[in-house]
């Protein structure tokens, strides 16, 4: 009697605290994901809507001027595929090295003002990206205080944000493997999806590697507290066996520890993966893309080419390409995380 | 000991690095634009003006881009706080058909990048007829799907005998939410009136693609302007490190006081994945 009196407004109880949410993301996330799917069909100029009859259709045109056909469209993607793919390639491991570094630091047991230090390492992620990015900027002027350090120890520093050399190059020309300035014809003469291989080797910008440094810096101390909630889980027990058993501290860490934090190395790593291949804010900020588009990152490039070119539809198709690559990432995580938690 | 005091010199050292440029930033922008410019390193401001903060008072529309960015954060808050809450017990603890169903449409939106919505939102706000108005800033960050998830997540720890005593005292379902369940996950308001604050505060993508009109602009899109033109003459750093070092405030002194809300953000990012 009493249960089935409150089912019935159960049930329109229920709908009815849902009924604002499922509103606004079907609005705002569902819907506009399917306008996006159909502009990214059409050549639509920003002009009037984009669902008049009148409206050219691309059909995959757009797709494939990204691609597979030789152009300006593609070359500018795969560059901005390479830039944040290097960006990735260094920014993931140094976060992660770094945010496992410093939380082993900070969880030794005799060490106080702990809290003082883990508040220290994650107050710039909270901060907004855009007034961080203003700071950097400064940081990295060709006479500002990173410059103005290197000097300190007879380094002097580059024009950062002004200098599109690709580090793997630099590196390259230092060993004396090839020169820079007259690369060797068999990797000019070559190209891969619209550039040449000479260039998918340049490596971040220098230009890039101020952003870099940014991403490290903001990034790795919420990945520290990930690590150091870890650490304090694990049983003391293990580690007291390993100290009984005459493990010296590198072992402990190494056998014992690193062992047991896989689960949230996983997580970490694929959460890093996940965001630096969105990075937008800082490019828009510090950057716009230069020098020599060598900061170009295609979640900036959907935005470029959309809001300044007004190719809405090139810039759709974008979007969908980068959304493809994350949500890849996204199920791995997934998928990993199971697994992790089976075990 | 030498252990004890090698963790010590690491510790801060790596709390200079992470620290330091605020205190570069403090600096520099009670400095006039050549002091800055020949001593960027140094913490003491030769000779110290506030010359900066008047001009960023008086000089750009700073003080229009805050009151829109009160506007926003307090609205965008409220909703989330109210909106995420309703749904998250109804998800949790309600029993309606298609619940399953919109429980995982959430967490799959969960998963859907920001920065490849920049285009869709555009659409939808220009179709809709909104874009370039303060509801085209506000209404569609009133819901999110991460805060409904911490929602139903302290929802479903909350032990069922407390809702079915409420009842049988002859409480009504939305009685129960409100008077009961409700103040027992105090703990995730507070976490969820932190992060909206923090995430609509913060927020640059949302406002770029919303609105266009100077006069609807937040501060980290004023701010984002000011840095990549709109200035005009010279580099004007300290005024651009005035005007950041403001922005980043409100967020300061929110994180010391609520610190240990921020450490549970965090974690519960792990938890949820």
């Amino acid at each position: 009697m009493r249960a089935g009196g409150i089912r019935g407004p159960e049930r329109s109880v229920g709908w009815l605290f849902v009924t604002p949410a499922i509103v606004i993301i079907t609005l705002f996330l569902v819907v506009p994901i399917g306008m996006a799917l159909w502009v990214s069909f059409t050549a639509w100029n920003g002009q009037g809507s984009p669902f008049r009859s009148g409206v050219p259709m691309a059909g995959l045109d757009n797709y494939t001027g990204l691609l597979t056909v030789d152009s300006l469209a593609r070359q500018d993607f795969m560059t901005s595929i390479r830039n944040n793919g290097y960006y990735v390639l260094i920014v993931v491991p140094a976060q992660t090295v770094l945010a496992l570094f410093l939380a082993l630091v900070v969880n030794q047991k005799l060490l106080r003002a702990k809290s003082f230090f883990r508040s220290a390492f994650y107050f710039p992620s909270v901060t907004s990206s855009v007034a961080i990015s203003v700071v950097f900027l400064f940081l990295f002027t060709s006479t500002g205080a990173v410059n103005q350090l290197l000097a300190l120890f007879g380094v002097a520093g580059p024009q950062w944000f002004a200098d599109p050399r690709g580090v793997l190059h630099l590196l390259l020309g230092t060993v004396g493997l090839v020169d820079p300035a007259a690369p060797p014809a068999m990797l000019t003469g070559h190209s891969l999806l619209g550039l040449s291989w000479w260039e998918w080797l340049a490596g971040p910008s220098v230009a890039m590697c101020a952003i870099i440094a940014l991403a490290v810096w903001t990034t790795s101390g919420t990945f520290m507290l990930m690590f150091l909630a870890a650490l304090q889980n694990l049983p003391v027990q293990l580690d007291e066996a390993g100290l009984i058993d005459g493990a010296g501290p590198w072992q402990r860490l190494r056998f014992v520890t690193l062992p047991q934090l896989r689960p949230t190395l996983l997580l970490i790593v694929t959460l890093g993966l996940i965001g630096t291949w969105q990075i937008f804010d800082q490019v828009y900020v510090m950057s716009q893309g230069d020098p020599a588009k060598t900061t170009l990152t295609p979640a900036y490039l959907s935005y470029r080419t959309a809001f300044k070119d007004f190719d809405y539809g090139s810039g759709a198709a974008i979007s969908f390409l980068l959304f493809v690559v994350i949500i890849a990432m996204t199920l791995l995580q997934r998928r990993l995380m199971r697994s992790g938690s089976e075990e | 000991m030498r252990r004890k005091a090698a963790g010590y010199a690491v510790l801060v050292l790596f709390a200079l690095i992470f620290l330091y440029p605020f205190v570069i930033q403090i600096a520099n922008s009670f400095k006039t634009e050549a002091d800055a410019a020949a001593h960027p390193l140094s913490p003491i401001p030769h000779p110290f003006t506030a010359a900066s903060f008047k001009k960023i008072l008086h000089g750009t529309d700073f003080p229009l881009w805050l009151a829109n960015s009160v506007l926003m954060t307090v609205l965008v808050t409220l909703g989330r706080v109210f909106f995420d809450s309703l749904a998250g017990y109804a998800l949790a603890r309600l029993r309606f058909r298609g619940r399953d169903t919109v429980s995982a449409t959430i967490l799959a939106m969960m998963a859907v990048p920001g920065v490849v919505l920049l285009i869709p939102k555009f659409l939808v706000l220009n179709q809709l007829g909104i874009y370039n108005s303060y509801t085209a800033l506000i209404l569609p960050l009133l819901v999110d799907a991460t805060g409904i998830f911490i929602m139903k997540q302290a929802f479903a720890a909350v032990p069922i005998d407390v809702e079915e005593a409420a009842h049988v005292d002859g409480a009504g379902i939305v009685r129960t939410y409100w008077s009961v369940v409700l103040p027992m996950v105090r703990p995730a308001l507070i976490t969820l009136t932190i992060l909206s604050f923090q995430g609509s505060w913060n927020d640059f993508t949302h406002s770029l693609i919303a609105v266009q009109n100077p006069d609807l602009y937040t501060l980290p899109r004023g701010l984002a302007d000011l840095v990549t033109g709109s200035l005009g003459s010279g580099t004007q750093y300290p005024l651009k490190l005035g005007a950041s070092l403001l922005t980043i405030i409100p967020v300061a002194v929110i994180f010391l006081v609520f610190q240990r809300y921020f450490v549970r953000d965090a974690n519960e990012g792990a938890a949820k994945g």
